[in-house]
C-alpha cells in the first residue's frame, strides 16, 4: 500500500484550491484524484461569466476561474491523477482508486473529500406519466450543449427557476432552441436576479411561479408536459392543467452532495445540508477527514468554495504536521429561519484570526437582522435588506470575541426582526 | 428458406422457448418488434419467482409454475444470470384471516411445494423487523426468488443465438396468413416463412392468434405501476412481502431486488390500450399507501425511479398453452401473466417436447447450454480488478459510477450475440444509468462510447431504437 | 412613457420604474431602494449591454467545444446576431485563454476571445 500524506479527492474548484493551501501550508507529499480526463470540475462545462468577483475582482467564465488554479496547481507541481475513481475510503484513510493503470490502493496521513454534488434526478420527483427520450438533468444538459456541442432539443421547458434552469434556458436559447416556460414550484426564484433578467426577461422566457409539472406526455420521444398551478402546500390544484408541447423537459431540481464515499468512511453527515458534520478547521466525525465545496454543502458562489477549501487545506496540513490538538467544539444552535451552519461547531483554540459560519435561510426575509450570540449575549447585529434561501450569507466572529467570552456553551445564529 | 419455427415475441417465454428449442436440430426464427428483446411486459415486473401456493390447483398456471420454480437455481447457473431464493410471506393482519393462510398453504401443497409452514407473530417480528406491526402471522414461502427479469431474458436469448437461432430484432409482424402449410409472415422489416408458428406475443398475442384462428381470444392489459429505491434501503426487508391475494392480483408488495433495490408494487388497473406504459398520480399513490400495508415505514424520499408494466390477462385468468384448437401447427403460449416470470422455464420445456413430437428432429449434439456474460466489475475482488485492467485497460474506465460500471462492460454489451446498439440495451445489460443518480453522470459517456463504437455521428445514439435518438442537432444549427 | 425593469444589483430585485419623454430622455426612476438603482436604470434605458458567452467547433483538443465570450458587453440587441455570426466558425488546438477567436465580431469594439486553454491531440 502506497504511503501519502494528504489524498484530495476531486480535482475540481474545491480540490485544487485546498491542494494549493496545503502545498504552500508546508506539505509536499499530496495527491488529487480527479475521476474526469481534465481537472476543473463542473466549472469546465459553466461557460457562462459571473465567476470570480470576489476572488480575483473580475468577472470569469467558470473555464478561467478553472484555470487560475489549474495554472497554480501546475506551477507547484502538484500530481493529479485524472480518469481516476475513488471507489472506497475507510475511516483508517485507506484509499482504493481505479484507473487504465490499474487499481490503486493509498494509506493516507489526512484525506479532503471534494467530491462536489449530484442532480436530483426525474425518478425522485415521482412525476407520472411515459419515460420517454427528451427529459434530462439541466446539467446533462449543458454537458451535451457545452461540451459535445450538441442539443438535445428544439422545443424546451425547464422545471425548476433555480440558477442552473435560468442558465440553461438562455444557453439554448442562444444555441438556438425555444425555451417555452421556465416552470417553478415554490412562489419565487432561487436564482439570482440577474439571471432571471438576463435569461428569462432578456428573451421573453415566462417564468411561471408556484407551478409544477404533472404529467410526462409522448411514449418514445417527449411530446408534452402538463403543468398545474399548485398550493401553499405545493400541491396540484385541480382544473388548473395547462399542456406545453415540447420535445425536452429540462429538469433543475435540486443537488445532493455526493456523500458515498463519505459514508464509507463513516463520516456524519447531516440531515439538513447533506453534507459531512464538521467543526471550525472543517474537519468530519472521522480524524483527519476533512470536506469542502459542494460535497460539504451546496455553493452559489465558487470564490466560497475556495476560501473554504483553503481553509480545509490549511487545517489538513496543521493535522499531517502537528497532529490533533485536543479541544472541545462549541455547538453552533440555529434560530428564526436559519436552515443550518457550516461548521457545526467552533473550538476556539483553534481560530487564528476569524471563524466563519456560512449559512442559508428557509425562506425569504426583508428588513431582518443577522444575529449572533455567545450563549445569552448578543455579540453580532447585522441589517440585512433581504434574505433569501438562493443566496448563501456568511457571518466572521473574531477569535478576540471567544478570548472576551470564555467557558461559552452554546453559539447561535439568529434571524431576527429588530 | 422456410423456417422449421417462427416464434413471435421476444419476452422472457420467446426467449426461453427458443433457447429450449435450439437443443433440438432445426430452424428456428425469433421475430421481435421491439429494438431489443425483453422489452415489453418482461423487463417491468416484479421479478419474482413465485412458489406456486397462489395458483388454484387444475390450472395452467398450477401446473407450470411449481416446476418452473424449481429450475431456477440451475438455469441462472448455466445462463449467468443473477437469481437469489430469498423466501417470501404472505402476512395477514387478523387473526380471523389465519384460515385463508391455511387454505393458501393447502393449496400449495396439493399444487406440489414443500417447505410451507405458518409463522406466528413472535417470529416473524424476530425475523424481519421492520414487518408492520398489526402483521400477527405469515405464510412461509421458502421456495419463492427474486430475479432480475430481462437480464434472465437476455441470457436466454443470447443462448439460443449461440445455439444457432436467427434472433430478428425490429421485426414487427403486421400480417400472418397460412397458405399450403406455411405461415407466412409479413411486415416493414421484411417475411418470414415457417412450418410452425408459436405465438409468444405477449399483449399483441390476440392480434397473432385472430389474423389465422377461427377461435379468436382477447388480452387485456392490466397496469401495475412500480417504486424502485435507493439499495441504501434494500435491506429493509429480506423476504418478499405480501398481502393476501385477491380478485385483481396478489397485491402490492415490499421487496428486495436481486441487485439490492427495494422495490414496490404493484397495483392492478385495467387499461384500454396495450402501449399505456406510463404510471399514474393515482397509481404510485396507491401503490405508495398499500406497501404500507406490509412494513411499519419506507423511506419514499430515497425513491430512484418509478416505472408500470402491462400484464398480458386473459378472460379466464388462465395461461393459454398449447397447439391451437383450429389451426394446424400453430402453438399459442399467450396471456403470461402472474406466475409467467416463474413458470416461464418449465412451459419452455414443454414447448420443446411439443415441436420435438411435432417434428420427429434430432438432438442437436452441438448444443451450449452454458452461456458466460462478460465479467462484471462491481463483482471482482481487488485482484481480479488489477488483472482485468492488466489485460483490458477499459476495466479501468468507470462508465457509470452509482453501479461501478465500466466502459469495457459497455463494449462488452455492444458486441454481444443480438447486436443491439442503443442507450436502453446497453442499460439493461449492464445496469449503468440504473443507480442513484440515473444517468446524471454515465449519460455523457454512455453515447460517446456507443458512437464511437458503431461508428456514428453523436445525434444517431437513439435511447430506444428509431425515434428516440438523445440528441437532436449540432448547437446553433437553427439560427 | 414607462418602462419597468427589475435592478439586477442585489437578491431585493427592486423593481424600476422609469419615466421617459417624447424624445426618450429619462425624466424619472422610481422603486429604487439605493443609488445602484439609478445608476442601473440609466444604463439599462440608454445603452442595455451584456457579455455574450457561447461555444465554438473546436478540432484537434480533448474537447469538441471551446467555450469563448465578447471581450466586452455588445449592445443587447446584437446577441442573436452575434450567435449567428459564429455559427459556420470552427478553431483548431492549440489554443490559449485570451486568444481572438473572430475580431470585432458584428460591427462592435468587442472580440470573441476564448475563455479555456486547450492542446493539440493528434488521435
Amino acid at each position: 500500500m502506497q504511503q501519502v500524506d494528504l489524498v484530495i479527492i476531486g480535482g475540481g474548484p474545491a480540490g485544487l484550491a485546498a491542494a494549493v493551501a496545503a502545498h504552500e501550508a508546508g506539505i509536499r507529499d499530496i495527491m488529487i484524484l480527479e475521476r474526469e480526463a481534465v481537472p476543473g470540475g463542473i466549472l469546465n462545462q459553466c461557460i457562462h461569466n459571473g465567476f470570480g468577483l470576489h476572488s480575483f475582482h473580475e468577472e470569469l467564465t467558470g473555464p478561467e476561474y478553472a484555470q487560475r488554479y489549474i495554472d497554480q496547481v501546475q506551477a507547484l507541481q502538484i500530481p493529479i491523477h485524472l480518469g481516476t475513481m475513488v471507489l472506497d475510503i475507510t475511516a483508517g484513510k485507506e484509499i482504493t482508486a481505479v484507473n487504465k493503470s490499474g487499481v490503486l490502493q493509498l494509506q493516507a496521513k489526512a484525506v479532503i473529500l471534494a467530491m462536489g454534488c449530484r442532480e436530483r434526478p426525474r425518478g425522485a420527483l415521482n412525476i407520472p406519466g411515459f419515460r420517454p427520450v427528451g427529459v434530462y438533468t439541466a446539467g446533462t444538459a449543458q454537458k451535451y450543449v457545452n461540451l459535445n456541442g450538441f442539443m438535445p432539443g428544439k422545443e424546451v421547458v425547464i422545471l425548476g427557476s433555480g440558477d442552473i434552469g435560468l442558465i440553461m434556458a438562455r444557453r439554448m436559447t442562444l444555441e438556438g432552441a425555444k425555451v417555452r416556460a421556465v416552470v417553478e414550484l415554490m412562489p419565487y426564484s432561487t436564482g439570482l436576479k440577474r439571471n432571471i433578467v438576463q435569461c428569462l426577461d432578456d428573451y421573453g422566457i415566462p417564468l411561471l411561479l408556484s407551478h409544477t409539472v404533472t404529467e410526462i406526455r409522448g411514449k418514445k420521444r417527449l411530446e408534452g408536459v402538463t403543468i398545474s398551478q399548485v398550493d401553499d402546500k405545493r400541491n396540484p390544484i385541480p382544473g388548473t392543467e395547462e399542456t406545453i408541447p415540447c420535445d425536452t423537459l429540462l429538469l433543475s431540481v435540486g443537488l445532493l452532495p455526493e456523500n458515498e464515499l463519505s459514508k464509507a468512511a463513516g463520516v456524519e453527515l447531516s440531515p439538513v445540508t447533506g453534507g459531512a458534520v464538521v467543526n471550525e478547521s472543517l474537519e468530519t466525525s472521522v480524524e483527519g477527514v476533512f470536506a469542502c465545496g459542494n460535497v460539504l454543502h451546496v455553493h452559489d458562489l465558487v470564490d466560497y468554495v475556495s476560501e473554504e477549501a483553503a481553509l480545509a487545506g490549511r487545517n489538513a496540513a496543521e493535522y499531517i504536521l502537528h497532529g490533533h490538538a485536543n479541544g472541545e467544539g462549541i455547538p453552533v444552535c440555529t434560530q428564526g429561519g436559519v436552515r443550518y451552519t457550516v461548521p457545526f461547531s467552533v473550538d476556539p483554540h483553534k481560530i487564528t484570526d476569524a471563524a466563519t459560519l456560512r449559512f442559508r435561510v428557509d425562506a425569504v426575509y426583508r428588513e431582518r437582522y443577522i444575529s449572533v450570540y455567545l450563549d445569552g449575549e448578543r455579540v453580532l447585529h447585522r441589517k440585512k435588506r433581504i434574505l433569501t434561501p438562493g443566496e448563501m450569507e456568511e457571518v466572521k466572529i473574531k477569535k478576540d470575541l471567544f478570548d472576551t467570552h470564555p467557558g461559552v456553551g452554546t453559539i447561535t445564529v439568529a434571524i431576527e426582526e429588530g | 428458406m422456410v423456417y422449421d419455427v417462427a416464434i413471435i415475441g421476444g419476452g422472457v417465454i420467446g426467449s426461453s422457448i427458443a433457447r429450449e428449442l435450439s437443443r433440438l436440430k432445426l430452424h428456428i426464427v425469433l421475430l421481435e418488434k421491439e429494438p431489443d428483446v425483453a422489452n415489453g411486459t418482461s423487463k417491468a415486473n416484479s421479478g419474482i419467482v413465485h412458489g406456486g401456493h397462489d395458483c388454484a390447483p387444475g390450472t395452467v398456471k398450477a401446473r407450470f409454475n411449481v416446476p418452473g420454480n424449481a429450475m431456477f437455481d440451475t438455469l441462472s447457473r448455466e445462463l449467468d444470470f443473477p437469481f437469489k431464493r430469498n423466501g417470501a410471506w404472505v402476512i395477514v393482519s387478523s387473526e380471523t384471516d389465519i384460515p385463508r393462510l391455511e387454505k393458501l398453504m393447502e393449496q400449495g401443497i396439493a399444487n406440489g411445494m414443500t417447505g410451507l409452514s405458518i409463522l406466528n407473530q413472535d417470529e416473524i417480528r424476530r425475523r424481519e423487523p421492520s414487518i408492520h406491526r398489526a402483521a400477527v402471522a405469515a405464510l412461509d414461502v421458502p421456495s419463492s426468488g427474486i430475479v432480475c427479469p430481462y437480464e434472465m431474458t437476455i441470457a436466454y436469448a443470447e443462448n439460443a443465438a449461440e445455439n444457432g437461432v436467427e434472433i430478428r430484432l425490429n421485426f414487427k409482424a403486421d400480417t400472418i396468413a397460412k397458405r399450403d402449410g406455411i405461415f407466412h409472415i409479413e411486415g416493414p422489416a421484411g417475411s418470414v416463412d415457417a412450418r410452425i408458428l408459436i405465438n409468444a406475443a405477449g399483449l399483441y398475442a390476440d392480434t397473432v392468434n385472430n389474423m389465422v384462428s377461427s377461435e379468436p381470444f382477447v388480452i387485456t392489459p392490466k397496469r401495475g405501476e412500480y417504486f424502485l429505491l435507493d439499495k441504501t434501503e434494500g435491506s429493509l426487508v429480506s423476504r418478499t412481502l405480501f398481502q393476501l391475494p385477491d380478485e385483481s392480483g396478489k397485491g402490492v408488495l415490499v421487496t428486495p431486488t436481486v441487485d439490492g433495490n427495494l422495490l414496490l408494487g404493484p397495483n392492478s388497473r385495467v387499461t384500454g390500450d396495450k402501449e399505456q406504459t406510463s404510471t399514474t398520480r393515482e397509481g404510485l399513490r396507491e401503490v405508495a399507501e398499500k406497501a404500507l400495508l406490509n412494513v411499519e415505514h419506507v423511506a419514499m424520499n430515497k425513491v430512484i425511479t418509478s416505472f408500470s408494466g402491462l400484464r398480458a390477462s386473459t378472460q379466464t385468468d388462465d395461461f393459454i398453452i398449447g397447439p391451437s384448437p383450429d389451426v394446424e401447427n400453430l402453438i399459442n403460449v399467450a396471456g403470461i401473466a402472474s406466475p409467467g416470470l416463474s413458470s416461464a422455464p418449465a412451459i419452455a420445456v414443454y414447448v420443446r417436447d411439443l415441436v420435438k413430437t411435432m417434428t420427429h428432429a434430432e438432438e442437436n449434439a452441438a448444443f451450449q447450454p452454458v452461456r458466460s456474460t462478460f465479467a462484471r466489475f462491481r463483482h471482482m475482488t481487488v485482484e481480479e480488478r488489477r488483472n482485468a485492467i492488466a489485460k483490458n485497460p477499459d476495466y479501468g474506465v468507470i462508465v457509470c459510477r452509482c453501479e461501478q460500471v465500466t466502459k469495457a462492460e459497455v463494449l462488452a454489451a455492444l458486441r454481444g450475440p443480438l447486436h443491439v446498439h442503443d442507450v436502453d440495451a446497453v442499460k439493461r445489460r449492464t445496469r449503468a444509468g440504473m443507480g442513484r443518480c440515473q444517468g446524471g453522470f454515465c449519460m455523457m459517456r454512455l453515447p460517446e462510447i456507443i458512437a464511437e463504437e458503431l461508428h456514428i455521428p453523436l445525434t444517431g445514439v437513439t435511447k430506444s431504437g428509431e425515434g428516440t435518438n438523445l440528441l437532436m442537432n449540432q448547437n446553433k444549427q437553427n439560427l | 412613457m414607462k418602462q419597468n425593469l427589475t435592478c439586477i444589483n442585489c437578491p431585493s430585485g427592486c423593481q424600476l420604474t422609469v419615466t421617459l419623454d417624447d424624445d426618450r430622455n429619462i425624466v424619472s426612476i422610481e422603486g429604487n431602494q439605493c443609488k445602484l438603482g439609478e445608476t442601473y436604470a440609466r444604463a439599462e434605458i440608454t445603452n442595455p449591454t451584456r457579455t455574450v458567452t457561447t461555444t465554438v467547433r473546436l478540432l484537434n483538443a480533448a474537447i469538441a467545444q471551446l467555450p469563448v465570450k465578447t471581450s466586452k458587453p455588445i449592445p443587447k440587441d446584437k446577441i442573436m446576431e452575434c450567435m449567428r455570426a459564429l455559427k459556420p466558425v470552427e478553431i483548431s488546438a492549440p489554443v490559449t485563454v485570451g486568444d481572438v477567436i473572430v475580431p470585432h465580431i458584428c460591427g462592435t469594439d468587442a472580440d470573441i476571445v476564448a475563455t479555456r486553454s486547450l492542446q493539440k491531440i493528434t488521435s
